[in-house]
Formats: structure tokens, sequence, C-alpha cells
């Protein structure tokens, strides 16, 4: 008995009127895996790095985050420390390994800091996104030690740090960084686009927040789009 | 096939759905939402028309070298650690998904929303094996705890009202307090995302779908507004992706011209909230993620319908606009349909699956109206496939015979013009002599399928064809 695979791959060959080893064929699959073609893409994000950062903050506002710009890294404890307080959330974070935030003087706020993964205990974490992307005010996280991928979807409320330089116009300019970060063809464990809170509109179409991730998304922006 | 199918008693569902005074009330909460959210997502976007030809385009051309970048895909898979099980049937996906259960010892399976799981019925599997599957998409939590399938692709609950949902919980969640309040909404979401958290952190392992696979990189993607995918296929050890061939596509490049026309069509969202890329297990240094990935890849005869007629509906990425566009859909909902793909869609797709045999009236619900043509992201033809299966069902004598001596006798007048003409203008006349004083008749003999839900209106004045033939002449 052949394999399904083998067989799967001979009905597919035999209904396409073909036998897999043409090279014209091979080539266009080549071609295209290589070189990675950029489609059609809108001109809504192409515009300069101010006005893209604007957009970005549109865009996911629109999707239901908050978002608040700050000038320097130095200031985002103070901020982190602010959202909660304003929505009187327990004073508590967890954030992951990233450097970014590892460094950040959090001893300069009341807020009771822990690292690592989430288990589900905690109501608030804060990350580091990878990038952000302006056409839709969506953030681009990767996962790993610096920035676990439970902390995206555990807690209550998860508070995002991206950096103005980190902000594509478009998700083919996310990809381009992150093939020169971890090499073409390969990827981290996983890529989070976010794009909002967590909703459902299953029961009579009414749109909700909070399904089974967060309930909010806070944004900081950090520096000079430039 | 493993779900049962109750397609060939489409008309009598169809009819018992127009009865369903409860159906009826859910499903007028989804006639008028997905169009207008859709219609805005799409004017807002100057680019959309020329992204539905792009996406279009890419899906083409997968599909014309699918056996190439499935090869491709398998090895970008393995290199990245994880483990592709080409199955060619339901049956052999079911086995290849136990065989990994039973590997670990599972006891529960948490579950994202899958059509793929729908088409191999696999929570039956499942539960035959002692292994306790739990849907976590709230609409999927839903119908399951009411042992249904999904009446819509993306709003599997959309035929039920909130009341409903609170009888079901009532009656499922006994642990709770029965003097609860469970009368809006947000108190229903609130309890099931409390119950279903416990789920996602017992759970041994995750199954989702996928609504695309990258070539590329050897990735899955799935798309989702809950985040319930991303808990059911981040917390446990094991992390299975069920998914169909044509889910295919190239590169990261092509998928993001696909994510452009996909939430804009579906719920009228630029983005959905989650699209999330997982390619392999957890790294050496990961601190959370799955430590095994497995694909079930699902052939289920698609490998057929390659280059035939029906070639174009493997191009479909599941957004419902379809049928959230589908009069008869808005009409019916999405059980009368008798099998897992509901609209057109699914009048398309399920006799390529289950037998023109089983599921030929399906492609006769349409008015042919073009409503789901004219919305559909990769542009499939949808009428005109159905009209296909029309074709094929009249060839094979599948259709009755009432039905076929009409349409001979049609096409005997339809053949000589002149009679037609004659025959049309006779019973137009009489027809109007006999309507004369209401303008509209209650009841007809042959038409009370028309008449039982709405009046016919007498003819007024003469045939269209006099009326041409005579402004024609006057110009």
């Amino acid at each position: 008995m052949t394999s399904a695979r083998d067989d799967i791959l001979a009905n597919i060959r035999r209904s396409l009127g073909v036998t897999g080893a043409e090279a014209p064929r091979r080539s266009n699959v080549a071609t295209r895996l290589e070189n990675a073609p950029r489609g059609l893409i809108p001109a809504r994000g192409q515009i300069d790095p101010t006005a893209r950062v604007a957009l970005f903050r549109e865009q996911a506002e629109r999707a239901q985050a908050s978002v608040m710009e700050v000038a320097r890294r130095a200031d985002v404890p103070g901020e982190v420390a602010r959202f909660l307080r304003d929505r009187n959330l327990p004073a508590t974070i967890r954030i992951g390994a990233d450097s970014r935030l590892a460094g950040m003087q959090w001893g300069e706020t009341a807020l009771e800091v822990s690292a690592g993964r989430s288990n589900g205990g905690d109501p608030n974490a804060v990350s580091h996104a990878f990038g952000g992307v302006a056409e839709s005010g969506t953030l681009a996280m990767l996962s790993g030690p610096d920035n676990p991928t439970t902390l995206n979807f555990l807690p209550d409320n998860h508070i995002v740090v991206v950096a103005a330089s980190d902000i594509a116009g478009d998700y083919e300019t996310v990809w381009t960084r992150l093939r020169e970060q971890v090499g073409k063809g390969t990827m981290p464990r996983t890529v989070n686009l976010i794009t909002g809170p967590s909703r459902s509109a299953d029961i009579e179409q009414t749109l909700l927040l909070g399904a089974h991730g967060p309930r909010t998304l806070h944004i900081i922006i950090v520096g000079e789009s430039v | 096939m493993s779900v049962h199918a109750t397609s060939p008693q489409f008309k009598e569902n169809a009819h018992e759905a127009l009865h369903d005074a409860a159906l009826q009330k859910a499903l007028n909460n989804m006639r008028t939402g997905f169009i207008e959210r859709r219609a805005l997502a799409a004017a807002e976007l100057p680019e959309f028309e020329a992204l539905r030809d792009s996406a279009r385009d890419i899906k083409k051309h997968t599909l014309q070298h699918l056996d190439l970048y499935l090869e491709a895909y398998e090895k970008k898979v393995t290199e990245s650690g994880g483990h592709v099980h080409f199955c060619r049937t339901p049956a052999e996906a079911n086995a290849a998904v136990l065989a990994i259960c039973k590997a670990r010892g599972a006891r529960t399976v948490t579950k994202g929303k899958s059509m793929i799981s729908e088409e191999m019925g696999l929570n039956d599997a499942l539960s035959r094996a002692a292994i306790n599957p739990v849907e976590t998409d709230l609409g999927e939590y839903i119908i399951q705890l009411r042992g249904e399938i999904p009446s819509h692709i993306i709003a599997p609950a959309v035929h039920l009202n909130k009341e409903q949902v609170e009888a079901d919980f009532r009656r499922v969640h006994t642990h709770l307090p029965k003097d609860r309040v469970l009368t809006e909404p947000t108190q229903l979401l609130t309890e099931a995302r409390g119950v279903l958290r416990e789920r996602f952190l017992a759970a041994d392992v995750g199954i989702t779908g996928a609504n695309f696979l990258i070539a590329e990189t050897g990735t899955s993607i799935i798309v989702t507004n809950e985040g319930n995918g991303d808990l059911t296929q981040t917390l446990p050890k094991v992390h299975i992706v069920l998914a169909s061939l044509e889910k295919l596509v190239p590169t990261l490049e092509d998928v993001s011209q696909l994510l452009r026309v996909l939430a804009r069509s579906a719920t009228g969202q630029d983005m959905s909230v989650y699209t999330t890329l997982s390619t392999g297990p957890r790294r050496p240094d990961d601190v959370d993620g799955p430590e095994e990935y497995h694909v079930v890849l699902l052939d289920n005869g698609r490998s057929a319908m390659l280059g035939g007629e029906f070639e174009d509906m493997l191009r479909c990425i599941r957004c419902g606009a379809c049928m959230n566009h589908c009069p008869v859909y808005h009409a019916v909902g999405g059980h009368a349909y008798g099998w897992v793909y509901p609209g057109p869609m699914g009048a398309v797709l399920t006799p390529s699956l289950i037998g023109v045999d089983k599921a030929g009236h399906l492609p006769n619900a349409s008015t042919f109206c073009g409503r789901c043509e004219s919305v559909c992201p990769v542009r499939i033809p949808l009428p005109k496939m159905m009209r296909h299966w029309r074709e094929r069902e009249f060839a094979r004598h599948l259709t009755p015979a009432a039905f076929r001596s009409g349409l001979r006798l049609w096409a005997f007048f339809a053949k000589c013009p002149a009679l037609y003409r004659f025959a049309t203008r006779i019973g137009m006349a009489a027809l109007a002599l006999f309507g004369k004083r209401s303008g509209r008749f209650k009841s007809l003999p042959l038409a009370g399928g028309w008449t039982d839900f709405r009046d016919m209106p007498a003819p007024q004045g003469p045939t269209f064809q006099a009326r041409w033939t005579k402004e024609k002449r006057a110009r």
C-alpha cells in the first residue's frame, strides 16, 4: 500500500496533468519562495514617519486599544503605573526577560514586578513589541523568553511598549525586518499580530470586549518616529 | 464521511426552518449587520477591489503548483521540529489525531474553531476514545453544549438567541449559583470565560484549525477575535493543527495580501484581533508554548477537484461573506443545508465532498442573484459552479420526474419562439383576467411554495416581449 502522502501528491499531479518534474513549474515555485515578491500595498500606510505613528495610533484606537505616547524609555514605568492607577487596577505587573523592559527603573514606582511566563494568575502584563503596522493599528509580537506568549493572552490587562521607530506602514516591512533578524525561511515559534483587545460577537451579534484574552490593551509608543 | 448529512432532506429542512420562530428571530439579527460592515470596510480601502484580484491570483497560482508547494511546506515544518500527517480521508485524520493524543495519555483536549474538525466529526471520534473535547470559541462552545453543528462558518451560533444560551448555561453550569443573573450577553460571556479558563489550563492537547499554511516558512496561521485559539495552542504540551490541502500559500508577502481581504470580507474589521503565526514546537530557551507541533493535513476529495470545473472553489478562504449576503441563507439559516458548510460556498463544496446524489438539492437553493460572487474576496464564480452541479444532476437523472418533464415542456416552448410568445400571451391574459379584482393571488395551483409566504401579483399590461417589440418599433 502506498502512503497517504504519496497518494495525495500523485492525485494532485494526475488532476493537474503534471508529473512534478517539469522544470518551469519547479522554477516558478523556487523563485517565488526565494524572492517573496511584494503584492499590492495600500497607499494608506506609505507616509512619512510622523504621520505613520499618528495613523497607527488612530487605527489602534479604532480597534478599542488605548494609546499613550511618551518621549523617552525612562518614562515607561511611570506611564504603566498611571494607567493601572487610573483604572483602579492592582499595582502588579508581569514582564519577560526583555532587557528593554527589565532594565527600566521600576523601583521608582510602587509597582510590584514579577518576571517570566504567566500561569493565569496575573492581572496585568507588560510586553515589548517587535514592531507595529500603521495601516491597521496592529502590533507584532515575537515569542521567546524576552516576551513569553502567555503574557499576550492570560492577563486581564495587556500593556505593550513599542518604539516609534519600529512602527512600519505595512506588514511586508515587518516581514523584511524579521528576516533580517532571524534569517530567511525561519520564524520564531509564534508571531502574534494583535489588533485591539479580545472580543466576541457570537451572542446575537453583540460586540463584547474580553472574550478569552485581555479585556484591555494599552499601547505605549516610545520616542520620536525617526 | 463522519458527520451525518441531512442534505438529502434539504427541502424538509428548509420548510421547518421557515416555520421556526426562534430561528427567524435570530436570522433577523444578521441580515443587515454583516453586509453594512463589509461594505464600509471595503469602501474605506481604495485598493480593496485590486486586492481581491491579487488574492484570487495568489490562490490560483498556488493551486496550479500545489504539489510542489506542499513538498516545500512539509520540508520546512520538519526542519522546524514539527510533523506533517497527510490524510486521505476523515477516518485517517481522526486516527492520526487519536494516535497523537494517546501517545501523550491525553484526557482533555481544548479546541479552537476548525471547520475541518467538523468535516472529520472529530469530537465524536475523541469522545468514543474516552477523550473529552472542549470547544473554546464562544459560539462553538454554545453549540457543543446543545449537541449541534455550526450554522455559519465564522459565527457558529448565529441561529440562537440569548435566551436559548442562558437556558443551556443554566442546564450545564450546575456548579454556579442558581439565582445568578444571565439576561445580558455580557453576563453570558463572563460566565463562559470563567468556565473555559479552567479548561485551557487543564488541557493535555490543544487542537486548532488553520486559515493559511505558509510554504516559505512551514508556518500555520489562525485568525480569531477571542484569543481562544491562542490559549488552546499555547498552554498544553501538544499543539495539533487541522488543515486541508488548499490552505497553502507561498510566502509571508502572499498571506499579507489575503489577510487584507479576509477580515474586511468577514466581519468588516481591517484586521481580526489575533492573527497568529505558528512554526514548530517551542524553542530550547522558550518559557512557554507546546513541546510538540503536528499538522494533520486532510485531502477528503480536494485533490480530485483540481483541474476540473470546481477547482475555483479551492480558492475559498472561509470568510463567510457569501452566506452573509445570500437571500436563501437569510431565509433558512445554515442548518437546513444539512452538512458542515452552508450558504453558497457550501452549495458548491458539499456535493464535491459528499456527492451530488446526497447534496444535489443545495446547488438548487439559489435565486442566482449573484450577490455571493460580487462579494467573494477571491472572486469564486459561485453561481456558475452551482449551474455546473445542476447540469450534472440533470445528466445523472437525479432530478425528480415532475421537474424533468416540466423542464422538457418548457424547453419545447422555448425552442419555438412563436409558440412560446403565443402561449405566454394567453397565460398572462388569463392570469390578468382572474386577478383583475384584487390585483394579486392569495393562492395558485402548483405554486403553493410561493403563495404560502407571499401573494403572487397579477400580471399588468402586455408581456415583456410584446412591449419590447412595440417600443423597439416606436424608436
